[in-house]
């Protein structure tokens, strides 16, 4: 039933430099799955990810892409199949050493630290990259201002890539939904990751929000040389955006390929995008 | 350019605690000068010592209860290893070294190491439980060292150091000392502990709580007490910062216990009992979860109340509950805070204009 071809960068669109085709995968997932009692929530879940392809996981509600996502970062435990993250296995590591290892991800539902300000909740992303310890920061020393002028100035140089840096000073909690989501997004990009992974970027954006979101994926791909992997709604955005596309129908993937090949597909159409859309 | 450098690190060291800080200061210097020229009643003076180690008390339960997030009902169980150790350090040390204040910091140092060693087996639980279950824990931990510290006799004699756990295992040779009598509590103990070492203890609470949570550690135990699972994605140790948050909390409840013992000529465990963790759980919801300053006027405000309200004996009590009452509607009422502010805008600010108009010029700069 899963088609076993892989999903390989296409550089189509030119963005992916050369270099990077003959290079190892960021991302493999072989056989993975998860049972939550009797119920086989992903099963036999194969997928590849070159080091700088942006690629989207997509398939009716249920269909298993957010669990996909907690067990890429280790929110639950695979019960089969091995994930290798640039060639290593990630067996035995929990959230926060997946993020060390590299992939930071925004949650579908927001999870802001709504209490800190735009600022410091970047910031708390690159604390694993801050090195003074606990007498440095109480009794102020060099290394505390140092490492601070440091982080405060990349928080506002990644504030920059969505216009943020004058909500630095803003509470988390108090900024409205769109600059959330943004928010949540530079946040996974300051933990310094090689995939980024994306639960629906574009949800309870407008029009022009989600066509500068697209934009912004690409220059973020550009910008740090990263995988980026995201759930999506927005066939529009999937669509334009992915090179590839993997799609999740009851815990399986049904197909996978080029945006064009996914659009053709038979079974995605009956699964998925629906007959109608052709129509209009 | 170095100057202007130190100026301005200064200058964000206190960024947004300097009231915090001077509020403390003048406080103290206003209580010291009259206690000096003799102005405070004695029942009064009494009080300065209890208030500053509550303040200690209230300030680092904060940073467990209202910087991470969880609920600690055991803290006065810490206070009591400090008090213990505190007291029984400067029992043994009395003879070796004299001068009373430096006496006096090495107990706060040994309560607040061998509490902050304490902590460390709570800190087992407190990695695997939260909420109302980690409560449980805490309070039961709060009644264990209570109880443990009810059968503990420490002598002191020509041969030396006795430890035991009841009073005729003890083998005190003719003459010997004891320090502490089981459930009589610590006793002898010289008053050594002033105004002075209450307000420097207090001191060295703010800075590093107050520095503490405007650092990266901090950051990360806040980011903790948002969301948790946000934290571990972006790769933050919950166990790591919970630990440090706790032992630092319970090292500064040790310490704040060797001070508050040492104002006392025998301190009984029962004094640190599930009521007393309550009372500094108070000082905090008064004061505000993770307002640090809060805490401080709480803590005092609430130690001093039932003795000022002294004269109205049998209404104290009352009166007490009433102020309560009225400073949670105050401080939880959305309506007050921007009346408050508002006040401060149109009636006080412009009051303060030179002070304002440098401040601008720094900015600007």
């Amino acid at each position: 039933m899963a088609s076993k071809t892989k999903l390989v960068p296409t550089p189509s669109i030119g963005l992916i430099p050369e270099r990077d085709a003959g290079k190892r995968p960021i991302l493999e997932c072989i056989g993975l799955g998860i049972t939550f009692g009797g119920l086989k929530a992903v099963e036999d879940f194969n997928l590849i990810i070159g080091r700088t392809e942006i690629a989207g996981l997509i398939g009716p509600n249920g269909a298993g892409k957010t669990t996909v996502f907690n067990l890429l970062t280790k929110v639950y435990q695979p019960t089969h199949g091995t994930i290798l993250l640039d060639g290593k296995d990630t067996h035995g590591m929990d959230t926060a050493h997946v993020n060390r290892a590299g992939i930071a991800r925004t949650f579908q539902n927001i999870r802001l630290f709504p209490s800190l300000t735009v600022e410091e909740n970047v910031a708390v992303g690159m604390d694993t990259q801050m090195k003074y310890n606990m007498v440095n920061g109480i009794l102020r020393l060099k290394n505390f201002w140092k490492e601070e002028k440091m982080v405060h100035e990349r928080c506002l140089e990644l504030l920059s890539i969505f216009h943020m840096e004058h909500l630095a000073n803003v509470k988390a909690g108090s900024l409205p939904y769109g600059a959330q989501r943004r928010l949540e997004i530079v946040r996974a990009l300051a933990t310094c990751p090689s995939l980024l992974l994306l639960d629906e970027p574009a949800a309870g954006m407008n029009p022009s929000e989600t066509a500068e979101l697209m934009e912004n994926i690409r220059k973020i791909r550009d910008t740090f040389h990263i995988a980026v992997l995201l759930i999506e709604h927005d066939m529009n955005l999937v669509m334009e955006v992915c090179e590839g596309i993997c799609v999740l129908n009851f815990g399986r993937i049904i197909a996978k390929g080029t945006p064009e090949d996914i659009q053709a597909n038979p079974a995605v159409i009956e699964a998925y995008l629906g007959k109608k859309k052709e129509e209009a | 350019m170095a100057d202007k450098m130190k100026k301005l690190n200064f200058k964000k060291f206190l960024k947004g605690n300097a009231l915090t800080y001077l509020m403390v200061i003048v406080a103290y210097v206003i209580l010291f000068v009259m206690q000096t020229l003799g102005l405070l009643s004695n029942s009064l003076s009494g009080f300065l010592v209890p208030i500053c180690a509550y303040v200690v008390m209230a300030v680092s339960l904060n940073l467990t209860v209202g910087i991470m997030g969880e609920l600690s009902l055991g803290h006065a169980g810490f206070m009591s290893v400090g008090a213990y150790t505190g007291a029984v350090c400067s029992a043994l040390l009395a003879d070796l070294i004299p001068f009373a204040p430096l006496r006096l910091a090495i107990a706060m140092v040994g309560g607040g190491i061998l509490a902050g060693l304490v902590s460390l087996i709570v800190v087992v639980p407190v990695l695997r439980l939260r909420g109302d279950y980690l409560a449980i824990v805490t309070l039961a931990f709060g009644e264990i060292i209570r109880n443990i510290m009810q059968v503990i006799y420490i002598g002191k004699d020509a041969n030396g150091v006795h430890f035991a756990m009841s009073e005729g295992a003890l083998n005190m040779a003719e003459g010997g000392k004891m320090i502490v009598r089981g459930p009589m509590g610590v006793v002898g103990i010289q008053k050594i502990s002033t105004l002075t070492m209450g307000f420097i203890l207090v001191m060295i609470t703010l800075v590093v709580v107050l520095n503490l949570i405007r650092s990266r550690q901090g950051r990360a135990i806040m980011a903790m007490r948002d969301n948790r699972i946000a934290a571990e994605s972006v790769g933050i140790s919950i166990a790591k910062y919970k630990i440090m948050a706790f032992v630092t909390s319970a090292v500064l409840a040790g310490a704040a216990g060797a001070l508050y013992a040492m104002n006392f000529s025998s301190i009984l465990s029962k004094k640190f009992d599930f009521n007393t963790s309550i009372l500094v759980l108070v000082f905090v919801v008064l004061g505000g979860m993770g307002n640090i300053r809060g805490s401080i006027i709480a803590a005092a405000a609430l130690t001093i109340l039932p003795e000022l309200l002294r004269e109205y004996a049998d209404y104290r009590m009352l009166v007490y509950a009433i102020v309560l009452i009225v400073v949670m509607l105050v401080t939880n009422n959305p309506k007050i805070k921007p009346m408050a502010t508002k006040f401060w805008e149109e009636k006080i600010a412009p009051k303060l204009p030179k002070k304002k108009a440098k401040e601008g010029v720094v900015n600007g700069k």
